[in-house]
């Protein structure tokens, strides 16, 4: 009977804690991708003029590690991380390719040449297909692909330090071995 | 006459919704397929994808630049002869069931689907224990024992007494 009588306030309190959860620890825009686990689809793009050697799906299965890193000079997030891929490339660490997403090629050339360019090769995928195939809905994404072209995981949004410490380090640590 | 102004008010009301409705719509329908069957096909299928960008509407209400492409897709793969299924299954293998704004029966989703049936279920049976042992409280106190003489008198003695005393 006492029990009874607290039946309102345990619903209650169970669903307040699941909204709580809801709110705080989950993130909307972080959708799981498809594609993980799975081969890279098929692709084949020109390069940003000037940064060459073009990009396709072969590229990523060059037996190491490789980083896809989607851009565009238009996306305010990819300049902030930016630096931190310079980095990247500068310590030699992992090899990072650029897909370039719906740009225009000589505002990615220019983009480029103004922040710095730490991709050893580049597509440009002009009409945002390659990016569709790929699973992409914003920019920047980043791709972790395995020795044999496989997508192991894919960071949504910018790097941040947490990403690179314990997502990207440790797979390229582990393949590289 | 109230009457009839209240139609004419409904009728006004159901026309303008039905207007606005339409012109939204229209808006975002882009180098439509030529064949209008196929194209209210490729519409019918855009409403039911969701969105990445805005996660609520659907390709169909949204103008962010990627649900441009993904009608731009869906128009393609119709025009290519692709079944409603197809088209689906061709952008849920990129982006998974989540660009479904009618999310698959799956075990995954088992608890999605049947769950506010489990609540109905568990709800009414709590009902129904509820007002049952209301019922057997109620169906006790109806029939209580019958008076014996020496409390009928005693009633009788306090009835009349306070019947005295109202009237003096």
């Amino acid at each position: 009977m006492r029990l009874g009588s607290l039946a309102p306030v345990l619903t209650f309190s169970g669903i307040a804690a699941v909204m709580v959860y809801a709110l705080f620890y989950l993130d909307p825009s972080d959708i799981p991708s498809e594609l993980l686990s799975k081969p890279a689809p098929e692709f084949k793009l020109d390069p940003v003029p000037d940064y060459g050697p073009g990009l396709e799906a072969a590229d990523l299965k060059k037996g190491k590690v490789t980083l896809l890193n989607v851009f565009a000079s238009w996306c305010v997030a990819c300049l902030a991380e930016h630096p931190k891929l310079m980095e990247l490339q500068k310590n030699g660490s992992v090899e990072i390719y650029g897909l370039n997403y719906k740009d225009k090629p000589d505002a990615a050339a220019e983009w480029l040449t103004r922040n710095g360019d730490p991709y050893s090769r580049t597509g440009m995928d002009k009409r945002g297909r390659v990016g569709i195939n790929f699973g992409v809905y914003g920019v920047p994404e980043t791709f972790v692909m395995s020795p044999d072209g496989k997508i192991l995981d894919k960071i949504i949004g910018p790097i941040t330090d947490d990403d690179l410490e314990n997502r990207i380090l440790p797979l390229v640590k582990e393949y590289n071995e | 006459m109230i009457e009839r102004l209240q139609k004419i008010l409904f009728q006004s009301l159901l026309a303008a919704v039905i207007l606005l409705s339409t012109s939204a719509g229209a808006v975002f329908v882009e180098n439509r397929l030529s064949d209008p069957k196929l194209e209210a096909r490729a519409q019918v299928i855009a409403e039911g994808i969701r969105c990445l960008v805005c996660q609520n509407q659907s390709i169909m209400d949204s103008n962010a630049d990627l649900a441009k492409d993904l009608r731009a897709l869906v128009r393609e793969r119709i025009q290519a002869g692709d079944s409603d299924d197809d088209v689906r299954q061709y952008l849920v293998d990129r982006y998974g069931d989540w660009v479904l704004l009618n999310p698959p029966f799956k075990l995954r989703t088992a608890l999605l689907w049947i769950g506010p049936l489990l609540v109905f279920i568990g709800g009414g049976f709590a009902m129904f224990l509820f007002l049952r042992r209301r019922n057997d409280t109620a169906g006790i106190t109806v029939a209580p024992k019958p008076l014996s003489e020496k409390e009928q008198a005693e009633l009788d003695r306090l009835l009349t007494a306070s019947d005295e005393e109202s009237r003096s």
